[in-house]
């Protein structure tokens, strides 16, 4: 669990640099993304060559091309797999991080309360998911979604409930102390000190859940439930051997994975924008 | 002169009955009056920030009594009789200048306008209203820890607790921040309790020095600091190094030599 160590201010000699200004953060980001793509291009290349010049059977791998043809030919479908396993992993995800984020809150609320949830939660991260979502599914029927979302949200609750804990309680103990000076209460404490240090932490554990999340959503399709998602066009295709479109989807759900981690930095650099150093914020 | 805080028979053991007990303080009786400037100075582990944190009622004392305005020290926090600063600045990075130095006021309930009236004065008082809509992280440690003052002044408290508030600080910095101390001093009438290890700081600032020594923790000599009016002809001073010289022998425990220098004396308690 990687979450941002605190940082001690680091005093600027008499510096006025303002938080940078989000054209230069997009200009930034171009200039990160660039390499990544030069990358990603030759290794295409390489991939779709090594597969032509050996001729490597095509269930074991596919050209890129004939993956991206088979996107192509199936996109109608693969747009309706993203739009219902994206619904599932959304709100799968939401329903997670909410639930993670209120026990985090009890908890340092309610101390004695950590030391009893904090190992459940644990046992929860330990258990497989694959042990649970044929049992969701018995629970919450094959038709509706609720079984799905279940599995996500179970995915997603220990590493935001971790991080999120760790947040609220490693804070200063000057601040702490300060606010006794001020005759002021626990809450009042959670909201002026533990809250604004713990949402780095959060947003942290947000991006592993928001890929997470699509993981899960996955891996639980391949369970049951509804026709005509991503993970039940990758059985499906799997099963007749049509590889090519397997893969499609694979990339598909890739897509999606990226695009819920890229909204949630969207969120991060929002929410933060004025919170913390321009070191600690990336 | 009424105290401001007075301090009897205090005694402060930390682990009481268990393996790792600690005895930090022994038999502290010290006043403070009203308006005065008192350092508390000593090696590591002597308890002087012990001592401050009791009368800030961070901590309790084992035995013994502490009355901060003929009041409790518990009841003289609720009030808001004090305001503490310590050694880390501890400025909050998401807030700005002027919302750190807004926290205390708008704890109490102050509305926004008000807030930003006292909040521009005391940047005024710290020489840093050009600074209001900055982060910490933007600022110096010196400014950081004139911010940590400014917030601590917030309430108008009649005292001031400092822990080692310019420790962190290099040699210049700190001897610019003891000159605007003075000044916010005079100007705010405070009366000041200031933990230091430093001893030209130490006399420096104060009315008197409390020199204590460790192991249990107790008072081992007072020191009467009278350099009048402080200001930078103070620190080339005969007077002033007549005063370290005291204060140095009183740390290593010899109360003799003192008596002949000028513009002070030693009270041995």
């Amino acid at each position: 669990m990687s979450a941002p160590v605190a940082t001690p201010t680091t005093p600027a000699p008499d510096a006025v640099n303002a938080a940078a200004p989000w054209g230069a953060g997009m200009r930034s980001l171009v200039g990160t993304v660039w390499p990544a793509t030069v990358v990603a291009v030759v290794g295409l290349v390489l991939w779709e060559l090594v597969v032509t010049v050996f001729q490597i059977q095509k269930f074991l791998i596919p050209k890129p091309s004939a993956v991206l043809a088979a996107f192509v030919e199936f996109f109608p479908q693969i747009l309706e797999g993203l739009r219902k396993t994206g619904y599932v992993a959304v709100t799968g995800l939401v329903a997670g991080v909410l639930i993670a984020v209120l026990m985090a809150l009890i908890c340092t609320r309610f101390r004695p309360l950590a030391s009893a949830l904090t190992p459940l939660a644990a046992a929860l991260a330990a258990t497989p998911i694959v042990a649970l979502a044929p049992v969701f599914f018995k629970w919450f029927g094959q038709v509706e979604p609720t079984a799905k979302q279940a599995v996500v949200a179970v995915v997603v609750l220990f590493p935001v409930f971790v991080s999120t804990s760790k947040g609220l309680l490693q804070v200063q103990p000057v601040h702490l102390e300060l606010m006794r000076t001020y005759a002021v209460g626990g809450w009042r404490v959670l909201r002026e000190v533990r809250v604004p240090n713990a949402l780095p932490y959060f947003f942290t554990s947000l991006k592993v859940a928001a890929s997470l999340s699509v993981i899960a959503a996955i891996v639980a399709e391949y369970f049951g439930g509804e026709q005509g998602t991503l993970g039940g066009i990758i059985t499906q295709s799997a099963g007749l051997s049509r590889y090519d479109r397997a893969w499609a989807a694979v990339l598909a759900a890739a897509v999606l994975g990226m695009a819920l981690y890229a909204l949630v930095l969207l969120l991060e650099r929002f929410a933060l924008r004025n919170s913390t150093p321009p070191s600690t914020a990336a | 002169m009424t105290a401001a805080i007075s301090v009897t028979g205090v005694d402060m053991v930390f682990n009481p009955g268990r393996r790792n007990e600690v005895t930090a303080l022994t038999g502290i009786d010290l006043a403070v009056a009203d308006g005065e400037l008192v350092s508390l100075i000593g090696p590591s582990g002597c308890g002087k920030s012990t001592l401050l944190r009791l009368v800030g009622d961070l901590e309790t004392p084992t035995n013994g009594s502490i009355e901060v305005n003929g009041k409790s020290a518990r009841q003289a926090r609720l009030d808001h009789d004090y305001g503490m600063a310590f050694q880390s600045a501890g400025l909050f990075d998401w807030r700005t200048v002027s919302a750190n130095v807004e926290l205390p006021l708008e704890l109490l309930g102050w509305e926004t306008a008000r807030r930003r009236e006292r909040s521009r004065e005391l940047l005024q008082l710290v020489h840093l209203e050009d600074f209001a809509g900055h982060r910490p992280w933007e600022l110096s440690g010196g400014m950081q820890q004139r911010v940590a003052i400014a917030r601590a002044l917030a309430m108008k408290p009649g005292i001031l607790l400092m822990d080692e508030p310019f420790g962190a600080l290099d040699e210049m910095t700190r001897e610019h921040m003891q000159t605007e101390l003075v000044r916010i001093k005079a100007e705010t009438g405070a009366t000041v309790v200031f933990v230091t290890h430093s001893v030209p700081e130490a006399v420096f600032l104060s009315n008197r020095v409390v020199v204590m020594s460790p192991r249990p923790g107790r008072i081992a000599n007072v020191v009467d600091v009278a350099l009048g009016e402080r200001g930078d002809a103070t620190r080339v001073d005969d007077r002033f190094f007549a005063a370290v010289t005291a204060v140095r022998s009183a740390l290593r425990g010899s109360a003799a030599p003192m008596a002949t220098a000028p513009g002070m004396e030693v009270a041995v308690e």
